[in-house]
């Protein structure tokens, strides 16, 4: 991997990539323990969708997918709380609905070779104004997580306590929302739309396995996701695996090791 | 003595629903009042209207004595998805002290101490570092009890704190929201399945029974004729709880 470094593709998809894999670990371990794991399944299908339609209209993909993303985002947060439809059943509806309406918009239009690489990701080919917009997305995702961490956590952990003592739980989802579908959006890039979820659910899955207190799994999904990222671009470089593909199988590899070590450690507290 | 809650002819419900029809009761300050009552009969949506999380349909709720509505400590009943939280003792309990913060990002010293001072309150100081997935269910409830002083000290709002505790930590629980109750004169309102429970420690009954409610002191509620028609239909009632709890029927 160490010689690839002289290249300048390779130092844009290194920086997109960790800092895109921080903010999915980051918003993974809330949205895990919501059980609304999948949003970043449903929020990717919604963004493939978005930037079919903006290829066949000639318009900039993501200056088009980012609103519209967001929006669904907003949307699948506030139709949940309110009970009517379940947040699983939801998420199900936006993502196999943007995924048709993206698959008949691409055939009506004669088909795109770029649009495949939404779906399975392109980090090698980023380019200087997508490093620029996804490390200012990033960066925002971050600096807000931060901010908002204890907020997150009473939200996270109960909501209906923190609504009751006059917490805006309300805001907090929509912030906890918008910025999955921000990350999602410039994740789309590196992991594609059918692999996006993965840094987000794995990282916190992994370290729920050994961690006990909401800082200490916070901490681990930080420091997994960045591990499992570079594991996974050293089996690109060298093994040429696909790039997107490498870094989940090394996600993979890592939740195993914890459950393994989860479950030792509890047979040896008995 | 302060009146903290007047509610005065009040109806709630969901969706056109009318659970509560014209309900009149006051909350004076140091109050134990229990809210029993068969599931259906409107607790659950009473405690959300009095929470604020609910418009009333009409009638009021006036809070007297200096009390918002985001001033009432609350309890809730554990949801599954807390089974498997990854939290320890302590960020549970400080996360009570988050109303207070306001927009301010991080918890301060004061709330620290707060925080500290509940978990001393409510004997848990040796499990601060533990996880609240590993507590039994006992020890859990303490915890959310300590969360809730942390927000507030006036008036404490429990929602069926001893429903799924074995009856050593029921015992254990009921001695804690007695000692709240009589030694720092915190009010409580509790919801609660368990008449026994309800009239050996509340001082005033609420009971809510299919449109017809009762309100008076736990003396005057024994002699009443609810009560009478409850205890000889005692054994019918412990039935219908048992299956209730088997079937996980959702309150209303």
């Amino acid at each position: 991997m160490f010689e690839m470094l002289s290249y300048d593709f390779f130092l844009r998809a290194l920086l997109v990539g960790m800092l895109v894999s921080l903010c999915a670990s980051l918003l993974g371990v809330s949205l895990v323990l919501k059980r609304f794991s999948m949003i970043g399944d449903g929020l990717s299908h919604v963004g493939f969708g978005a930037l079919a339609v903006a290829a066949a209209m000639n318009l900039a993909p993501l200056q088009i997918s980012v609103p519209v993303v967001m929006i669904a985002a907003f949307l699948l947060i506030r139709v949940s709380s309110s009970g009517r439809i379940n947040g699983d059943a939801a998420i199900a509806v936006c993502s196999s609905g943007a995924l048709a309406i993206g698959a008949v918009v691409i055939s009506q239009s004669g088909g795109s070779a770029d649009i495949s690489s939404y779906m399975f990701g392109s980090i090698m080919s980023i380019t200087g104004e997508d490093l620029l917009l996804s490390v200012i997305c990033s960066v925002v995702v971050i600096v807000l997580f931060i901010l908002f961490y204890s907020k997150i956590f009473a939200v996270t952990f109960d909501e209906s306590f923190s609504k009751a003592t006059g917490v805006n739980t309300g805001l907090y989802n929509t912030v906890i929302g918008l910025l999955t579908a921000l990350t999602v959006v410039v994740g789309m890039r590196i992991m594609g739309a059918l692999l996006i979820s993965s840094l987000i659910i794995f990282p916190a899955l992994s370290s729920m396995r050994i961690f006990k207190s909401f800082k200490g799994v916070t901490i681990c999904s930080a420091v997994l996701c960045e591990v499992c990222f570079l594991i996974g671009m050293e089996l690109t470089c060298e093994a040429d695996w696909p790039a997107g593909a490498s870094v989940v199988i090394a996600d993979l590899a890592v939740f195993v090791l914890f459950g393994i070590a989860g479950a030792v450690i509890k047979r040896v507290k008995k | 003595m302060e009146t903290l809650i007047e509610c005065k002819s009040l109806s709630a419900g969901y969706e056109g629903v009318t659970v509560i029809n014209d309900l009149s009761f006051t909350v004076n300050s140091g109050d134990f009042l229990s809210i029993a009552g068969e599931n259906g009969s409107g607790k659950t949506t009473l405690m959300k209207t009095l929470l604020g999380l609910k418009e009333p349909q009409s009638g009021s709720i006036i809070f007297g004595g200096g009390l918002k509505a985001s001033e009432i400590g609350y309890l809730p009943q554990q949801t599954a998805l807390q089974k498997d939280f990854p939290a320890t003792v302590k960020e549970v309990v400080l996360s009570g002290r988050l109303s207070k913060r306001g927009l301010r990002p991080f918890y301060g010293k004061e709330d620290k101490q707060k925080a500290n001072e509940c978990m001393e309150l409510m004997d848990i100081i040796p499990l601060r570092s533990r996880s609240y997935r590993e507590l039994s269910g006992g020890q859990q409830q303490r915890v959310l009890l300590a969360r809730a002083l942390c927000a507030t000290e006036k008036l404490l709002l429990l929602d069926e704190p001893v429903s799924g505790l074995d009856p050593t930590a029921t015992q254990d629980m009921y001695d804690t929201i007695h000692k709240l109750n009589s030694e720092r004169g915190v009010t409580v309102i509790m919801i609660t399945h368990d008449l026994n429970g309800a009239l050996r420690y509340s001082k005033q009954i609420l009971h809510m029974e299919a449109g017809q409610y009762f309100f008076g002191s736990t003396e005057e509620y024994r002699a009443s004729d609810i009560f009478h028609t409850m205890s000889t239909c005692d054994c019918h009632c412990c039935c219908n709880h048992h299956l209730d709890q088997k079937g996980g029927g959702a309150d209303v």
